[in-house]
Formats: structure tokens, C-alpha cells, sequence
């Protein structure tokens, strides 16, 4: 028996990131204060961001016999997901320290929850695939309920965990016919067999469904949305705005590893899916924010409609609208980790500023919190010359392309139905006098440089795109080839 | 039909009754008892598919181990099914409905031509099914292996991390401050001059 030793260069920043939670856990448990644990949080993220950037090559590699792959693509979402996981850390600070929830296992369960993303982004294998949503799904599970004594956030864990379980079980069953059909749970050799035909495209159409049922799910796009915003408002807000986050750069990467890179071949089957699942999506969400005065549960409804939108980008089935959608999901997280991180930051002890009416007047009290609430806003309304104009011109560029005009247009309505939703945040904070009892706001100087920085980097995207986009075109070009 | 087939079929009968029941028993000790028994008729399918590690397998650990645990718990714990199965008669007809819908669906599309019962190639007699399973596991797919890993201790940390709590209603005792006790630490000396106790007063 001879085995050779995989080729762990590609891996280093999973062996770090695994090295360091354990490390963590053994850490916390000795330490009397749990400031060591966020340093080394924080440190844990800045040297995985060091590794991958240094281990970088323009080359495609492939490890573990071929389970593995690290491409430009899986690079720059793993260094989106170290800096959404940063800003989430660092956002919630002051957040899990009022609220009891500032243990040692949120900055381990969030790490583990990391490495389940990055496994997702780098997979090229059904079963790899499949084992890093798990590691994700569970982590993101313990972490809703880790509030154990507030009621609401212990149903949204269990409504969480009872329909991931379906879902993971719908995408199973997808992914074992598919192994049944073509014998193979490698990517690209699934995308070989599926080239040269299958011979029953009923059976092929059959587990297509499952498999996009349950992708749909993970994604939170209609009608698999039920869960979105009962989990957004129930959740801890710092949860909250994990979840908003990160795991929609691992839901991207499924999906393009997943319909893209292992059943390309299948497009015009998954491609009629993906339309009925975005339309929806455009229509749920966008016109049930509007009912909303729980801005998490707005923000929830707004998100169903942005991964809508995403998926346009991947229906689209052609390399402009591939990078499109990477561009759309990497501006959305930035601006949904703005949007929720605000929300975080308004949040104080006791008081949830999970309201509407608690952004009111917020520009005579904070004009500078508003100013970056009315960027975020302007941005996820699709107004240029913000960063979310340039996402959604992108997609419609690459729908319009692809030749689906109707769907392009469909997608510019519901944007402008949204854009009322966004707006009447902003009238709010600056048209609008503050509530006499409204809490007072704890300044707290890292979270607020960082919200900062955050909002000026959706400004600044929004004014020089150019990078963002490039960086995006040549990500996928290289996954491509 | 060979014996095979027959013993397929008869098999595959019985797990299927036997999940009906685990979710339409009433008693919980029942269900928990129904589903003992589709995990075994599910070895007995393995078995027939000459994978001999997996059967004894799902039997000594899932059986053997899960299923006496979760029996336990189900009988410590007071669950009310009735009170949880509340709407399962009500909601019973459109569930049945659409699932009856989907399962002659399924049967359709699924059916005979792509998953038959196709013959299985015999292996010889000296295959060895453990040693073959241990040697894909720490080669082929180690990695896949060592995350399952992983994702056990992410459940292991959650565990703990939702379930341990200190509780403010206890009262510990620390047998280590107890044995450490000085006499100084209980007594304390007090000099006290000797003094006459007030005579009552007298009520009038």
C-alpha cells in the first residue's frame, strides 16, 4: 500500500485556523477574563489572512486527491470571510458584554463556524461539500441559541435546526441519486459524465430539483424563505449579524461549485429553477419589507431579496454574470455587516434597538451613525454612485447579455418597490424628531472606526469599482478554465 | 423472483412499516422501540449487500449504543405525545394527499429502469470489507474523515456551552476550605468584663 503525502500548502490556512480555535478553547478555560480570547481571535484572522494572501498562486491547486482545490475565486472569498468574521467580532463586543454572552464559545463556535465555510469554498467533492455546510449549519445553530434564557432566541435556534435538518436531508437525497445516475462524487468528473449524457434526464431533472431545494434553503431564497426572518429577529442581534454575513460568501461558493463547476453541463435544467426561485425571491422579499416595523425582520425580507438577485447573476449561465453575482455577494456582505452593525452598535443594555421607531431622529443624536446608516440604505437601494448600484448593474448587464430581458426587467421593478422600504429609514433619521426616551448611545471607539471604515469602503467601492470588479472577472475566469 | 429479491422485499417491508410507526406510535417507548427495529432491518439490507462492517456496525453502535441511551432519556422525561401531536389528525388528510402525490411521483420517475435490483458482483471469499473500509478512511479520504472530527467536537463544545450553567440556587460546599479550617478561623476569643444582669423593671 502506498499513499503519498497530500500536498498541505493549500490547506495551510484551514490547518492554521483549526490549530488556533483548538488553542483557544484549551486558553479560555484557564484564563480568568475573556480578553485573551478575543485578542487571539483577532489574531487568529489577521494570520489566515496573512497565510492566504502569501500562499497565493496564479495557478490552480488541487490536494487531497483532487477533493480540494484552491483557485483565485476561493481565495478572495476566504479573505471577504476573515474580514466579515473580523468586523463581527469587533462589532459584537460590547453587545455579548451587557448581554451575559461574552464566553469563550462564541469566538470559538464563530471560528468553527469559519472553517466550515472556508471547507465549503475550497471543496471540489459532494461529500466535502456537504461535511463544511454541516460544520457551518451547527456552529451557526448553538450560536442562535447560546442567549439560553431568553425564550425567543431558543425557538428561532430550534426552528433553525429542524428545518437545516430538512434541507440537508433534501440535499442529500439530491446529491445520492446524482451519485447514483453517474457514479462519481468528484465535481469535475460529475460534469464529464453529465457532458457525455446520463441517458435519463427525467432522473437528472429529478435530483436537480432536491439538490436546488436544498441550496435554496441554505441561501434563504423564496420559497424556501420561511425561516429568514423568524431567525434574523429572534437571534441575538451580534448573531444576527454573523450569519447575515459570512455565510452568504459560503452560500455563493456552494452554489458555484455545486451547479457551475459540477453540473454546467445540466444548465438549461437548473437555469428554469433558479429563474422561479429569484422571481419569487424579488417579490416576497422586497414587497413584505415594506410591512415591516422590526428593521432585523426588514433587513431579513431585504436579504431574501439581494440573494434573489444573486441568483440572477448565476442564472445568467455565462462568465459576465458568474462574476457579476461574486461581485453582488461580496458588496452585500459589506453592506449588510454596516446595516446589522449599526444595529448591534445602537443596542444597549437592555434596550435592543431592533425598531423602526429607534432610529428616529438618530441624525440630531448621532449625525455621523446616520450618515452611515443613509450610505448603507442608499447602497442597498441600488442609488448610485454607491457600491450596491454597481453589483446590480452588473447582474442586469450580465442578464440582459444572456438574453433574459424579462427577468432583468421583473429585477428593476422590485428594486424600485425596494428602494422605498431603504429610504424610509433615512427620512426617519433625518426628517423626523427622536423619541424623548431614547437611550442613550455608549460610544465605544474600535467598533465605531471599524463601522466607519466599513461605511466609507461601501462609498468608496461605489466610487472606484474598478478593483473590485477586476479582481471578481479574474477570479472566475480561473475557476473557469 | 430468486430468494434474494424475496428476501430484499421482505426486508424493505418491514423497515418501511416499522418508520410508519415510529412517527404514528402514540407511545413514545413504542416509536423509540419501532425504530430499534428499522435500523436493524436496515443492517439486514447492508448485509445483503455483502457490507458486513456497516451492518454489525449501524446494529452495536446505533442499537446497541444510541438507541439505549435514547430510550432512557424518553423514559425519564414526562413527554406528552398527545399534547405535542396536537393537529396531527386534522393536518393528516392534506399531508397525506401531497405526500401520496409525491411518492407515486417518485415511483415514476424512479422506478425499475436506473435503480432495479440489479445483481451484485460477489466478491471472494477472502475480501475483507473492515480492512478495505480502514484503508480508503486514513488514505483516500482523510480529509473528509478528520472534519466529521471536527464537526464532533463543534457538537461537543455546544453541548456544554448550552447546557452547563451554574445555577444561583445551589449551595457548594468546598471539602478543600473544610479540611484547610483553623480553630482561629470558628473561634474568636472575646474578653468580656463580668457584669450584673439589669434587674427587670417592674410594671405597674
Amino acid at each position: 500500500m502506498n499513499f503519498p503525502m497530500p500536498d498541505l500548502m493549500p490547506v495551510l490556512p484551514e490547518l492554521f485556523v483549526l490549530g488556533m480555535t483548538c488553542a483557544i478553547l484549551i486558553f479560555d478555560v484557564i484564563s480568568r477574563t475573556r480578553t485573551p480570547a478575543y485578542l487571539l481571535t483577532l489574531a487568529t484572522l489577521v494570520g489566515a489572512a496573512a497565510i492566504t494572501l502569501v500562499t497565493a498562486l496564479p495557478q490552480t491547486r488541487y490536494t487531497f486527491g483532487g477533493q480540494f482545490v484552491d483557485d483565485a475565486m476561493s481565495d478572495a472569498l476566504k479573505l471577504m470571510a476573515y474580514v466579515a468574521t473580523f468586523a463581527v467580532v469587533v462589532y459584537s463586543r460590547g453587545y455579548l458584554v451587557e448581554r451575559g454572552l461574552w464566553r469563550g464559545e462564541f469566538f470559538v463556535l464563530a471560528l468553527f463556524a469559519l472553517l466550515g465555510m472556508m471547507v465549503m469554498i475550497s471543496a471540489n467533492h459532494l461529500l466535502i461539500l456537504y461535511i463544511g455546510l454541516e460544520l457551518l449549519s451547527l456552529a451557526l445553530y448553538a450560536m442562535v441559541a447560546l442567549q439560553r434564557d431568553a425564550a425567543r432566541a431558543t425557538e428561532a435556534a430550534m426552528k433553525y435546526f429542524v428545518l437545516g435538518a430538512l434541507a440537508s436531508g433534501l440535499l442529500l437525497y439530491g446529491m445520492s441519486l446524482l451519485y447514483g445516475l453517474t457514479g462519481t462524487l468528484e465535481l469535475p468528473a460529475l460534469a464529464r459524465v453529465l457532458e457525455t449524457g446520463v441517458g435519463d434526464d427525467l432522473v437528472l431533472a429529478f435530483a436537480l430539483v432536491f439538490v436546488v431545494a436544498g441550496l435554496g434553503f441554505k441561501l434563504g431564497v423564496a420559497p424556501f424563505h420561511m425561516w429568514v426572518p423568524d431567525i434574523y429577529q429572534g437571534a441575538p442581534s451580534a448573531v444576527t449579524l454573523f450569519i447575515s454575513s459570512a455565510p452568504k460568501l459560503a452560500a455563493f461558493a456552494f452554489t458555484m461549485r455545486l451547479l457551475v463547476d459540477g453540473m454546467q453541463p445540466a444548465v438549461a435544467d437548473w437555469q428554469g429553477m433558479l429563474a422561479v426561485m429569484a422571481v419569487l425571491s424579488l417579490a416576497i422579499g422586497n414587497l413584505a419589507a415594506i410591512m415591516q416595523s422590526n428593521i432585523k425582520r426588514m433587513l431579513a425580507y431585504s436579504t431574501i431579496s439581494h440573494m434573489g438577485f444573486l441568483l440572477l447573476g448565476v442564472l445568467a449561465g455565462n462568465f459576465a454574470g458568474y462574476s457579476g453575482a461574486m461581485f453582488y455577494v461580496i458588496a452585500y456582505v459589506l453592506m449588510s455587516l454596516g446595516a446589522f452593525g449599526l444595529v448591534v452598535y445602537l443596542s444597549r443594555d437592555q434596550h435592543e434597538a431592533e425598531n423602526l421607531e429607534d432610529f428616529r431622529g438618530l441624525n440630531s443624536r448621532q449625525p455621523w451613525l446616520a450618515a452611515l446608516m443613509a450610505i448603507l440604505m442608499f447602497s442597498m437601494a441600488g442609488i448610485p454612485p454607491f457600491v450596491g448600484f454597481y453589483a446590480k448593474l452588473a447582474v442586469l448587464q450580465a442578464l440582459v447579455g444572456a438574453g433574459f430581458v424579462w427577468l432583468a426587467v421583473v429585477a428593476v421593478l422590485f428594486s424600485l418597490i425596494g428602494a422605498y422600504y431603504y429610504l424610509r429609514v433615512v427620512k426617519l433619521m433625518y426628517f423626523d424628531t427622536p423619541r424623548a426616551d431614547a437611550p442613550a448611545i455608549v460610544p465605544a471607539g474600535d467598533a465605531r472606526a471599524l463601522l466607519s471604515a466599513n461605511g466609507l469602503a461601501v462609498l468608496l467601492l461605489g466610487l472606484m469599482p474598478q478593483p473590485l470588479i477586476a479582481l471578481c472577472a479574474n477570479a472566475m475566469q480561473m475557476t473557469l478554465q | 423472483m430468486d430468494f434474494t429479491s424475496f428476501v430484499f422485499y421482505f426486508f424493505s417491508a418491514i423497515l418501511l412499516l416499522s418508520a410508519l410507526r415510529v412517527i404514528t406510535a402514540r407511545n413514545p417507548v413504542h416509536a423509540a422501540l419501532a425504530l430499534v427495529l428499522a435500523f436493524f432491518t436496515a443492517a439486514a439490507l447492508w448485509m445483503l449487500l455483502e457490507a458486513e462492517f456497516l451492518a454489525i456496525t449501524l446494529v452495536l453502535v446505533y442499537i446497541g449504543a444510541v438507541m439505549v441511551l435514547f430510550l432512557f432519556v424518553v423514559m425519564m422525561l414526562d413527554i406528552n405525545v398527545e399534547e405535542m401531536r396536537r393537529g396531527f389528525w386534522s393536518y393528516l388528510p392534506a399531508g397525506a394527499l401531497v405526500g401520496g402525490l409525491m411518492v407515486v411521483e417518485m415511483v415514476m420517475v424512479l422506478g425499475g429502469k436506473d435503480f432495479g435490483l440489479g445483481a451484485v458482483t460477489p466478491r471472494p471469499a477472502d475480501y475483507n470489507h473492515t480492512a478495505e473500509l480502514g484503508r480508503v478512511l486514513y488514505t483516500d479520504y482523510v480529509y473528509p474523515f478528520e472534519l466529521a472530527a471536527v464537526i464532533l467536537l463543534v457538537a461537543m463544545v455546544a453541548a456544554i456551552a448550552l447546557t452547563h450553567r451554574k445555577r444561583a440556587d445551589t449551595r457548594q460546599i468546598n471539602p478543600a476550605e473544610q479540611v484547610k479550617v483553623k480553630r482561629a478561623d470558628r473561634i474568636r476569643m472575646v474578653n468580656l468584663k463580668p457584669q450584673k444582669p439589669e434587674a427587670p423593671k417592674e410594671e405597674d
